[in-house]
């Protein structure tokens, strides 16, 4: 039943997309901030793909916050898109929607 | 000193404030005719009262000049001297002599032995009347004991026969008068409507003139129960009633409660009695409503108020005796230590045996009870297992435990999502339900149960009209913020504050209550969505 966290990278023209699958938990941790690395060093631009994801909890939410506050300290531009409405939901309560750029697909991030 | 003796005669009085009662002794002579008793009234007032506390012996009769009406008395009865008896300053007799048979005066030596022989007598005689006194207040105690025995015995009749015996609840009742009666008394009137009036009142003062207005209160409560529900209004016709005859300076405390067996809910009013407790499974409740107390001043306004007797709450009801009782230290039980104790698991179902046992070790062997004491508690059951459940339009949806091991917060929330299929809610309100689940199952498995497997986390999920409700236990040791405070998003993304602290931030913000019932074992928190409106 658990959905494995899994993450992979695509280097775009000016951007990086780190496409994230299966549960955002504090199981995710280490894989997650191994990946935002990667693409840290390889744009300026990181765009979070949550299509696959299956499941944040607060962990999960407090990683993001992480990403967000790190890509702060290096200027690095963040987006994110593929939310379900749920997750959407929770990026409203919890104002990281006020932080982040959000978009619905891949076709309408503009950044 | 025979012959004077034989041929004289003596009248010995009691205290002169009861010379009318004096004992008149009279010694009859075998060569003279039988001699009458001097019936003389020594007032305080007379002056010859002061006279003879002022002299010390013998005193001739004849010689005294003083505007005394018993000296004229004394006189007219042809006494010719006589020795007060003195003991302690206080005149408690006179021997009074009248001539010599021989015609002769008193001698120097008849003098003398007299003033010996009062001297000697009055020590004596006042033993004799404190003796007879004694006797006399025995009598009079053992009667007033009787009396008060059969009081009491009659005031018991006033007392519930027998407690009501209603299905689903157990009530118990304590009375402990401090003397033989009491000013205390709690009734049960069955009501028409198959709801019970219940009420505890304390007369001020104790003993017989608090029993006589218990017993006047108790007859015009009973009254005012039968015509009348609402408890305000009770209280209201009760002491316009007692106002116009009740003695001053006495009045009468008083709860008043009706009680619907069926669904728990009670009404009540208060006239300055010491407020009941509720006991929930979110704490204690005080039972307050505004009142004053009975026979004070008529016309006077009885708030009424309402609560809802859950199942597994009870109700204790007392009198300012318990709460009043002091220790040998001086000490005061008070209400701080009533609470504590109805809030402490152990008492359980025994919560008058408890109190009790309490009250007792507080004060210690040997205690001089200052006041009544009365306890009524009301419990309402909890529905056994396997029984309806308390609410019979409520359902169980799920009843299940998980371990507490990293990772199966989504396994209940997979149960709970499971569970509430087919009752209506959106697709939005399945998915907040699911989140705010999960957080609330992590919450329990981390710091309720610090991830120890062989300590599961108990879920519940019921649905009645209107409201679906989950319930995730664990086995306790903190303390939940029921408001926890909004995450400083800034602050965090700053760098300044750890990442994490969302988890009862979610939860609060996804149902539309989050409720703490915390315990000594176990820890609940309960997420409620209302159905009908809200947040499903």
């Amino acid at each position: 039943m658990t959905k494995p966290f899994n993450s992979s990278i695509r280097r775009q023209m000016d951007k990086t997309t780190i496409d994230l699958s299966g549960e955002i938990n504090a199981l995710a941790e280490e894989e997650l901030q191994s990946a935002y690395a990667e693409a840290e060093n390889s744009s300026s631009i990181i765009v979070l793909n949550f299509s696959g994801v299956s499941y944040i909890n607060s962990t999960g939410i407090a990683l993001i916050v992480g990403l967000m506050a790190r890509a702060r300290k290096v200027h690095r531009t963040l987006a994110v898109y593929g939310l379900s409405d749920h997750y959407y939901e929770i990026f409203q309560v919890t104002r990281l929607a006020d932080f982040i750029q959000i978009f619905p697909d891949e076709a309408s991030v503009m950044v | 000193m025979s012959t004077w003796l034989q041929k004289s005669w003596q009248t010995l009085m009691g205290k002169p404030e009861s010379f009318k009662q004096a004992e008149a002794i009279a010694k009859k002579s075998s060569m003279t005719a039988p001699i009458k008793p001097l019936d003389l009234d020594l007032s305080p007032s007379d002056p010859l009262m002061a006279y003879l506390l002022s002299v010390s012996g013998v005193v001739e009769i004849d010689r005294l000049n003083l505007n005394s009406p018993a000296l004229q008395k004394l006189k007219q009865a042809g006494v010719k001297i006589a020795v007060p008896l003195i003991t302690q300053g206080e005149l408690i007799g006179l021997l009074n002599l009248g001539p010599r048979l021989s015609e002769q005066d008193y001698s120097s030596d008849d003098r003398r032995l007299l003033s010996t022989l009062a001297t000697q007598a009055a020590p004596a005689l006042r033993v004799a009347q404190l003796v007879l006194q004694q006797q006399v207040d025995a009598r009079q105690r053992e009667r007033i004991d009787q009396e008060l025995r059969v009081a009491r015995v009659v005031q018991q009749t006033l007392l519930p026969k027998a407690i009501p015996d209603l299905a689903g609840w157990q009530i118990a009742a304590h009375w402990l008068p401090a003397r033989a009666v009491s000013g205390d008394f709690y009734d049960f009137y069955p009501l028409s409507d198959g709801r019970l009036g219940l009420v505890i009142a304390d007369v001020t003062d104790k003993g017989v003139p608090a029993a006589l207005v218990m017993a006047n209160t108790h007859g015009i409560l009973r009254a005012a129960a039968a015509q009348l529900i609402s408890p305000g209004k009770v209280l209201d016709r009760v002491n316009n009633l007692l106002c116009p005859d009740i003695p001053p300076n006495m009045f009468v405390t008083c709860f008043y409660a009706v009680v619907d067996p069926a669904t728990g809910h009670m009404q009540y009013a208060n006239a300055g009695h010491p407020t009941p407790y509720q006991r929930t499974a979110h704490g204690l409740i005080e039972l307050r409503a505004r009142g004053m107390p009975l026979g004070l001043f008529p016309d006077m306004p009885y708030d009424e108020k309402e609560t809802v007797i859950a199942p597994g709450d009870s109700l204790i009801f007392y009198s300012d005796g318990l709460v009043e009782a002091h220790n040998p230290q001086e000490e005061m039980f008070g209400n701080g230590r009533l609470m504590a104790n109805l809030a402490a698991p152990e008492c359980g179902e025994k919560l008058i045996e408890c109190l009790v046992n309490e009250l007792n070790d507080f004060t210690g062997p040997g205690w001089e009870q200052e006041d009544d004491v009365t306890f009524v508690s009301l419990e309402r059951l909890r529905a056994p297992l396997g029984e309806n459940p308390p609410d019979e339009n409520q359902v169980i949806l799920l009843n299940t435990s998980i371990p507490s091991e990293l990772g199966n917060e989504t396994q209940a929330m997979e149960q709970v999502a499971r569970a509430v299929q087919g009752i209506g809610l959106t697709a939005q309100g399945l998915e907040r339900l699911k989140t705010a689940t999960a957080e609330a199952v992590m919450n329990a498995m981390e710091h309720g149960n610090h991830y120890q497997t062989d300590k599961p986390v108990q879920i519940e999920v019921k649905v009645s009209v209107g409201k679906l409700s989950v319930q995730i236990t664990d086995f306790g040791g903190r303390k939940d913020l029921l408001d926890p405070q909004t995450p400083d998003l800034e602050a965090k993304l700053e760098g300044l504050q750890s990442p994490r602290g969302w988890g009862l931030f979610l939860i609060k913000n996804l149902v539309d209550e989050m409720i703490v019932h915390p315990g000594s074992t176990h820890h609940t928190l309960e997420l409620v969505l209302n159905l009908k409106e809200g947040k499903s």
